[in-house]
């Protein structure tokens, strides 16, 4: 799936100006990653040799730190990401209720994204809503005190069709 | 009729989760709809989670508090004289300084949140900001670490190494560059005090990192804040744009010859980077993977420099130290922990969010005092404190003190001040798999006994559940315990085992077990002094 840097010049050349942008940041990869992701929705890794170019890093070393953290991901998301939180404090108000919820409704496991394209299903561990949970995040939008009955709400409130 | 009331809604993502923005735009509608000018400030919280949506008019006496007020209520407010300040609808709960929540803590890093709005720099000088900075540009670097040593502010991210020592240590460090990185990643569930700071009271902490910077001679600053929490990186990077505007950051603080540039890094979804080491590591750039100690960061920290590294908590205190001397912190406390400490209570709770207290409060105290039981409304069962490598605890141990040497020695910690509330629904053998599960989930992989002891632990857990060889496999559970607390290089696997052996402790029958009869009660450890603990609260 992956596209090369020399079929797709836009991604390179928009990938050297993110890098260009940092250029007086000390340990820019982690900044430049961020900004590569929120442009793109994920981290292509295409990206890899471009970024180990321009760092002056090896392209392991550009590897190894986009698989270290969760938030890098490699291949598009679905239209909607769902994440859900699996830590104590909501799991002391039925997260696992939702978590079971949401993986029979959607048909996918966490990490997983629905065959339409229309929802990634993520775990998530902590929102800091511990007082407020079961927390559930659609889209960057933090949810507090939600029920199945919400949850089933937000999830059907996820546009289905592309471009919808 | 023409002064625009002042009604306070807050910006705090926990109040947004449950509807804030949309109760804040119905009081809008419903004032333009009934032709009365108002001044809507988002506030932060004011830790009264269970009430949120907290609403807040200006009044005469002071400002009276609404809630937990749902958007579908704001037309019925307003219609019963919300924008009056009166107390005829249901949901007024009178003037919010007369709260028994609020009224019997002791607000003092807390003291500005959900009081002013967090991005109003003339509000934050207005409530006693910048006073802790202006004494520190007076005061020689020396002078400020022997304050902070004085007031025996020990580490609030859950080690509890005091703050001076740490500070001494980098400012007798040779370097022409020095850091000072605020460690915001505040990964452990049940704890949400930081990014409540960080939300409702950004300056303070700016404020306490550039007392660090003056104090060790430091010029560049970092606070690592964990991307799950996008509220705090805009409010503090909004704060950091204003405070250098004002001349608070950057060339010439307050006219003064200190220089400190400080910036936001944004972690990237690992829970270890929390672990200071891990999080220089990232802050670098490179994966947040556990440096063995010595050296400490202190001497060889970030970039190889001398480097402080201190929670949100921590320096949000500096700026009060400073302010009012070490001696009024120090009066706060027990024992060797001082001052106050910002509590968090969280999970199956019916009153959930923010006590900020002296330490020495009992868990009873703050589960089923302030906590009122569980929101389910079933017995309290198990609550774990300090976080997923803390101790699960049960109700017989209510009597401790919120201390840290009493909680070691009651082989629990009081880590970061979370405390989870579960009901009797719980199945502890489940909560001592998770601890295994989430430590190989989260796991840097650095050291053998954390990565693959973590496996090991959920198999051994499995089958003791299921009641295969159950007598070999506890003692193996022990045995591989023990080693992931001995042998490895950081506390993500040094304490996992925490959870596990409590669990194992105190709620055997969860395992199959026989339940053992309730162990005494250590009675060296129910000596909370209630005098000195009232005598404190007031």
């Amino acid at each position: 799936m992956a596209v090369s840097p020399e079929q797709s010049p836009d991604l390179e050349q928009r990938v050297r100006s993110i890098v260009a942008e940092h250029r007086g940041t000390r340990g820019a990869l982690l900044p430049v990653l961020h900004a590569v992701r929120e442009e793109f929705g994920h981290v292509d890794p295409a990206v890899i040799p471009v970024l180990a170019g321009e760092l002056n890093l090896s392209r392991a070393d550009v590897y190894g730190v986009i698989t270290f953290y969760e938030d890098f991901r490699q291949s598009p998301p679905g239209r909607t990401t769902v994440r859900i939180c699996r830590a104590e404090a909501c799991q002391a108000v039925g997260a696992r209720t939702l978590a079971d919820r949401a993986t029979s409704r959607l048909g996918v496991s966490f990490g997983e994204t629905t065959p339409d394209g229309a929802v990634t299903l993520d775990q998530v561990f902590c929102l800091g809503n511990c007082a407020t949970g079961p927390a559930v995040e659609v889209d960057g939008r933090l949810h507090g005190r939600v029920t199945p009955e919400r949850l089933d709400t937000l999830l059907a409130s996820a546009p289905r069709e592309a471009g919808a | 009729m023409s002064t625009p009331v002042t009604v306070y809604v807050p910006r705090d993502s926990a109040a947004r989760s449950v509807g804030a923005d949309e109760v804040a735009e119905r009081i809008t509608a419903a004032a333009a709809a009934t032709g009365r000018e108002i001044r809507l400030v988002r506030n932060g919280s004011r830790g009264m989670l269970w009430r949120e949506p907290l609403v807040e008019v200006a009044g005469p006496d002071g400002r009276i508090a609404y809630g937990p007020v749902a958007p579908e209520d704001v037309d019925g407010l307003v219609a019963a004289g919300l924008l009056d300040a009166a107390g005829t609808h249901p949901l007024h709960l009178g003037r919010t300084a007369d709260l028994d929540w609020l009224r019997t803590q002791n607000r003092v890093t807390f003291a500005r949140v959900g009081v002013v709005d967090p991005l109003d720099p003339d509000d934050f000088l207005a409530h006693g900001g910048l006073r802790g900075l202006r004494r520190a540009l007076e005061l020689s670097p020396q002078d400020i670490v022997a304050e902070v040593t004085d007031s025996g502010l020990r580490g609030r991210g859950g080690a509890g190494f005091p703050a001076g020592i740490k500070w001494k240590t980098v400012q007798e460090a040779d370097s022409a560059l020095k850091f000072v990185c605020c460690n915001a990643d505040e990964g452990d569930s049940g704890t949400f005090a930081d990014r409540m700071l960080m939300e409702g009271d950004p300056f303070t902490l700016i404020e306490g990192m550039t007392i660090a910077a003056r104090a060790v001679g430091a010029t560049e600053g970092y606070v690592y804040v964990r991307s799950e929490y996008p509220d705090a990186v805009a409010t503090l990077r909004a704060a950091i744009a204003t405070a250098y505007g004002r001349g608070w950051l950057g060339a010439g603080v307050l006219g003064s010859d200190l220089r400190f540039d400080l910036s936001v890094r944004v972690g990237a979804g690992a829970y270890i980077c929390g672990e200071e080491t891990s999080m220089l590591e990232s802050l670098e750039g490179k994966r947040g993977t556990v440096r063995a100690k010595p050296p400490i960061p202190a001497l060889e920290g970030l970039f190889g420099k001398p480097t402080v590294v201190n929670n949100v908590l921590t320096l949000g205190s500096v700026p009060m130290i400073l302010a009012d001397g070490a001696r009024a912190f120090a009066g706060l406390g027990t024992g060797r922990s001082r001052g106050t400490q910002v509590f968090q209570l969280g999970g199956n709770v019916a009153r959930g969010g923010i006590v900020e207290t002296a330490f020495g409060v009992t868990l009873g105290d703050l589960v089923e005092g302030y906590g009122g039981g569980t929101r389910s409304g079933r017995p309290v069962r198990a609550v774990q404190v300090g976080g997923p490598l803390g101790a699960y605890l049960p109700t017989s141990r209510f009597h401790l003190p919120m201390d840290y040497e009493a909680f070691a020695a009651a082989g629990a910690m009081v880590g970061h001040g979370g405390v989870v509330v579960f009901d009797d629904t719980v199945d502890m053998a489940g909560q001592a798999r998770f601890a295994m599960e989430f430590c190989a989930a989260e796991s840097c992989g650095k050291c053998t006994p954390c990565r693959v002891g973590a496996v090991r632990g959920v198999e051994v857990i499995d089958r003791i559940t299921a009641g295969i060889d159950r007598r070999a496999n506890l003692t193996l559970l022990d045995d591989l315990c023990d080693l992931m607390t001995e042998g490895s290089l950081c506390a993500m696997g040094g304490l996992t085992p925490m959870p596990v052996r409590s669990a194992l402790e105190h709620f055997p029958a969860d395992f199959g077990e026989q339940p053992a009869a309730e162990p005494p009660t250590t009675t060296d450890l129910a000596t909370t002094d209630l005098a000195t603990t009232t005598e404190a609260r007031r």
